[in-house]
């Protein structure tokens, strides 16, 4: 306080004041500079400007780049440019518009809306410019039109690239769609390449390699007249097409994933386990790009945004879902390397749970309990009680850390836009989004998967490829093309002391499709392969301590997710699966057949 | 309030204040810049008018944007300026956080990140740093006796430079020199002596090859070259330059008259709304028209100062006057690229260009200025 009755506020005042008066200085030669640049141009230059601005006879337009194509690993193409034609109208040549518009109106059937936007547009344009009537003709519009063209003076039919997607909804989440490109997003790019009339990415993959597909406008040097009616093209730098982008996707394998789905609403994501290309990532339910792709209604667009079931979300890699039952083998694999559990060893499973000093009751999904199992059988028969134990042990940092290694709540890296990172809870993230501390409780339900842990289900996807590799990471890669794979996976291999801890991961997975008692013990009956596999039912609302959970009074919302996860051949994996299904029920009567669909169908088509 | 930081009471100057005017006791708002700021902005509408070719739908846009802001203002200009202080480092905090959050998570475009999608919004935390850095500086500054200290003047430069660096990796140029410009206005209000100004500004001249390599993108090289010599591409990026020119120079003294510029309604003139919308007024309303705006400009500006000069404590002096100086480089740099004495940075003009969240930024600014001089003698009671 004594200090600052001793500061000297007469002296700092003047420190400031003497500053600002250096500040009106400064304004004063600025604005002085740019008055007398100003003056200059409008004084000295006016001739001599005024003369080249009257003859200002040279105009640029830009010229729209033909867009890169979008095609799938065996080359199918799934985006192309179709010419399309609109109709445009020139009111100077045309004597009585209001007779034109009538005789249009009986071959083509002009809207309210149209003529309200014609009119507007009308109003704000030159008379000897064209505008817009419809931009979207019918082939037999535009071949009636033509035989019919003395009929309308001034009307012109104008070709022009429209985006196509020819396999319509198979595989939209993938490939996404384009748009007319919005003010905000022409604030964000580099302000000469785009123009008024561009179109640009909006999600998927035309969003995310839209610098390779969009290619660089050209620019035609148009002649005009004093009143700038153009006159002649002078000169011409044409545009550059765009690259075309191959994807690893494989559009059959794409729409066989998306039709088993059917009218669940879920995802299925295969991968290559062996470099991470993406052959199938499908998302229920779809939408159709077509309809969205080059000036969609407002009515349609508010329709599908509203729709509950949110149909433009891609679940693949932005649906969080709780990962349920799958996360064991991933557990069981990081207790083992960390000596928490001895593989081995057998655990007497009675059906329940118990902390001390915690009333609650945890019990199995089995209520009578699985008797002695090992790691291998808790895997297969997915015990509960052997993971509340294995967590209790190995607590939540162990487990963070560990299920982070393996590549959990962080995003995977898939080279498409919005890819969600999913919860991997720790300590620390509990404090930090719900300010309260972490529970032991919280840990067992950890344990297999529940709690606060979500997942997507390119993560469950991806990591596990990283148990088929045993340890190899792979970064899921959309595009195909060998260079683009040297972006890494994002995360470090994982090297265990013991190369046999692999081992239990995959007797775990195999014994639950082969095994006599596994979870997915049916799928196996018919396989003539080798499949590893997880199945997992998340729980999507807490069921009361004593409650059993009963799918028949439960609303549908509320039914459990079905997942599975899965590797196929087991002696030389070439495709990784993980299938979410929302509200599916359990994970081994709607999950696992969908993926063996899936993987029956891609071995089959290749061979090793 | 119990905080010495602040002035001491005056008597007579209470006494005066009773006696100040409605808007100034009541509503905590300066009468006269809020005068210049309405005509400013009336003026702003016109040229815009005539620059969408008399279309009405931005025209309303733009009213509603510019109603929001004015909003913003009356709402700011209520908080007093010893509770905007120590708000000062939480804000700065959040600022740069959103900041390092763009560059990691923010939405990809184009190749520039700029953008933090909350929900619904699109929201660049830029926009609040260009507040939030003037504002932590002056209360950094404040807390010691001024002139600032060489230790003082060291972290000040390192709290200017953390952002700058972020918002000029996204990148964007234009509004990075606007944020470095308040920071620096800060310290040097704040008495850095001469001699640290002229080495500061030696190291930036050496700087400047190095920015020119590394720190600069194709298209932004591309810029300055055509600044230097727009004919070096006449009809690509040079185009822009010139076709201004023309236009500017074609109006004359008095203008080719409102609606009535050929170069802007034959759409000669580029980005007509937004950045080169000084060439529309420059053509259609004269040497006349820039004098009236440049006036305008001029008594906002020095209205802001004056109240920097009578504020009563460092904290708002210093913050009133880095806020005037901003809005005074953002005019000369605007005006100063379509006149072609500055090379083309993607930078709005003030109160006049379409759209924009930096106009509600702006008027934000403005909010504090006011508050500082409607406070004033208030406090320490």
């Amino acid at each position: 306080m004594s200090l600052e009755l001793l500061r000297d506020k007469a002296g700092e005042r003047r420190v400031v004041r003497s500053r600002l008066a250096v500040v009106s200085v400064v304004l004063i030669l600025v604005f002085g500079a740019i008055l007398g640049r100003v003056g200059y141009l409008q004084i000295a230059q006016y001739e001599q400007l005024t003369a080249r601005s009257q003859d200002n006879r040279v105009r640029l337009a830009p010229v729209d780049a033909t867009r890169g194509l979008i095609l799938d690993r065996a080359g199918r193409t799934l985006a192309e440019n179709r010419p399309a034609f609109s109709l445009t109208i020139v009111p100077e040549q045309v004597a009585d518009m209001d007779a034109l518009l009538s005789n249009l109106d009986a071959l083509i059937d002009i809207s309210e809306a149209e003529r309200a936007a014609f009119a507007e547009a009308r109003a704000r344009s030159r008379s000897f410019q064209e505008i817009p009537l419809r931009l979207q003709l019918r082939e037999e519009t535009v071949a009636e039109l033509a035989i019919n063209r003395h009929r309308f003076p001034g009307v012109e039919v104008r070709p022009r690239l429209a985006r196509h997607y020819p396999y319509g909804r198979v595989g939209a989440h993938v490939v996404g769609y384009v748009g007319r490109i919005n003010e905000r997003e022409l604030r964000q790019g580099d302000p000469n390449q785009y123009r008024s009339t561009s179109l640009t990415g909006k999600t998927g993959v035309e969003r995310f390699y839209e610098p390779r597909l969009q290619g660089e406008l050209g620019i035609e040097h148009i002649e005009t007249n004093a009143l700038g009616r153009a006159i002649a093209t002078l000169d011409r730098r044409p545009p550059t097409p765009g690259e075309d982008v191959q994807l690893t996707l494989d559009i059959e394998l794409q729409r066989l994933a998306e039709e088993t789905l059917g009218d669940y609403r879920g995802a299925i994501v295969a991968l290559d386990p062996r470099n991470g290309e993406v052959l199938a990532l499908a998302s229920q339910p779809r939408f159709d790009p077509n309809t969205l792709a080059g000036g969609i209604d407002q009515d349609t667009l508010n329709a599908l945004n509203r729709d509950v079931t949110q149909p433009l979300f891609n679940r693949a890699i932005a649906g969080r879902y709780p990962p349920g039952s799958i996360v064991k083998p991933f557990l069981g694999l990081a207790a083992t390397a960390e000596g928490y559990i001895n593989p081995n060893e057998t655990l007497y499973c009675d059906g329940t749970f118990e902390l001390p000093d915690v009333s609650r009751v945890w019990r199995d999904w089995k209520p009578e309990g699985h008797g002695h199992v090992d790691l291998t059988q808790s895997v297969a028969q997915s015990c509960d009680i052997y993971f509340y134990e294995l967590a209790n042990d190995m607590g939540i940092d162990a487990m963070h850390e560990w299920m982070s290694r393996f590549g959990y709540g962080q995003p995977t890296g898939i080279d498409l836009p919005s890819e969600r990172s999913g919860v991997m809870p720790s300590r620390t993230w509990k404090r930090n989004t719900l300010g309260e501390p972490w529970y032991t409780g919280e840990t067992i339900n950890t344990g297999i998967g529940q709690g606060f842990t979500l997942a997507t289900p390119i993560q469950m996807a991806t990591s596990t490829a990283l148990i088929a590799n045993r340890g190899q990471p792979v970064r899921p890669q959309l595009l195909a093309k060998p260079e683009a794979l040297s972006l890494g996976p994002t995360i470090e291999p994982i090297e265990l002391a013991e190369e046999s801890h692999w081992q239990h991961a995959w007797d775990g997975m195999i014994e639950t499709v082969h095994g006599s008692r596994g979870t997915a013990r049916r799928l196996g009956e018919d396989l003539d392969f080798r499949m590893a596999g997880k199945t997992g039912t998340a729980q999507v609302v807490g069921i009361a301590q004593d409650e059993e959970y009963d799918e028949e009074t439960l609303d549908a919302r509320f039914h459990d997710h079905a997942l599975f996860t899965a590797f196929a051949p087991v002696d030389a994996p070439r495709i990784a699966v993980a299938v979410v299904v929302e509200n599916g029920g359990s994970g081994s009567q709607t999950a696992a057949p969908m993926a063996k669909t899936v993987v029956e169908a891609w071995l089959s088509r290749t061979d090793g | 309030m119990d905080n010495l930081n602040w002035s001491t009471v005056n008597v007579n100057e209470a006494a005066r204040r009773a006696s100040g005017g409605l808007l100034q006791r009541m509503l905590r708002l300066d009468g006269l810049l809020v005068g210049l700021l309405l005509l400013n902005a009336a003026l702003g509408l016109l040229v815009l008018y005539s620059a969408f070719g008399g279309r009405i739908e931005p025209i309303q846009s733009h009213l509603l944007r510019l109603g929001v802001g004015f909003f913003l203002m009356m709402i700011i200009a209520q908080i007093p300026p010893w509770r905007l202080a120590p708000m000062a480092p939480w804000l700065f905090g959040v600022g740069a956080l959103m900041l390092a959050a763009v560059l990691v998570i923010g939405e990809f475009g184009g190749g520039a990140r700029r953008w933090l999608d909350l929900g619904v919004v699109g929201f660049q935390p830029a926009e609040l740093m260009k507040v939030a850095l003037p504002m932590m500086l002056a209360w950094l500054l404040a807390q010691r006796p001024l002139p600032a200290s060489a230790n003082q003047t060291l972290l000040a430069i390192g709290v200017i430079v953390l952002p700058v660096a972020m918002i000029g990796v996204q990148p964007d140029l234009g509004t990075a020199i606007l944020v470095g410009t308040a920071g620096a206005a800060v310290l040097f209000l704040a008495g850095v002596a001469w001699r640290l100004i002229v080495a500061l500004g030696v190291l930036l001249l050496a700087a400047a090859p190095l920015l020119w390599i590394f720190g600069m993108q194709d298209y932004q090289r591309n810029r300055v070259l055509t600044f230097l010599d727009p004919e070096r591409d006449p009809l690509g990026a040079g185009y822009n330059i010139i076709q201004a020119q023309i236009a500017i120079g074609s109006g004359g003294v008095f203008g080719k008259g409102w609606m009535n510029g050929t170069q802007a309604h034959l759409d000669f003139i580029p980005e007509q709304h937004t950045d080169f919308v000084f060439a529309v007024l420059a053509e259609e309303l004269g040497l006349l028209g820039v004098i009236i705006l440049l006036s305008l400009y001029g008594l906002i500006i020095a209205r802001s100062l004056w109240i920097a000069r009578e504020a009563q404590d460092n904290f708002s002096r210093l913050l009133a006057g880095a806020l005037a100086l901003t809005f005074f480089v953002y005019c000369s740099i605007n005006m100063g690229m379509v006149a072609g004495l500055l090379p083309v940075v993607g930078l709005p003009l003030p109160l006049v260009s379409y759209g924009g969240s930096s106009m509600v930024t702006l008027l934000a600014g403005f909010g504090i200025l006011m508050s500082i001089h409607s406070h004033r003698r208030m406090w320490s009671a």
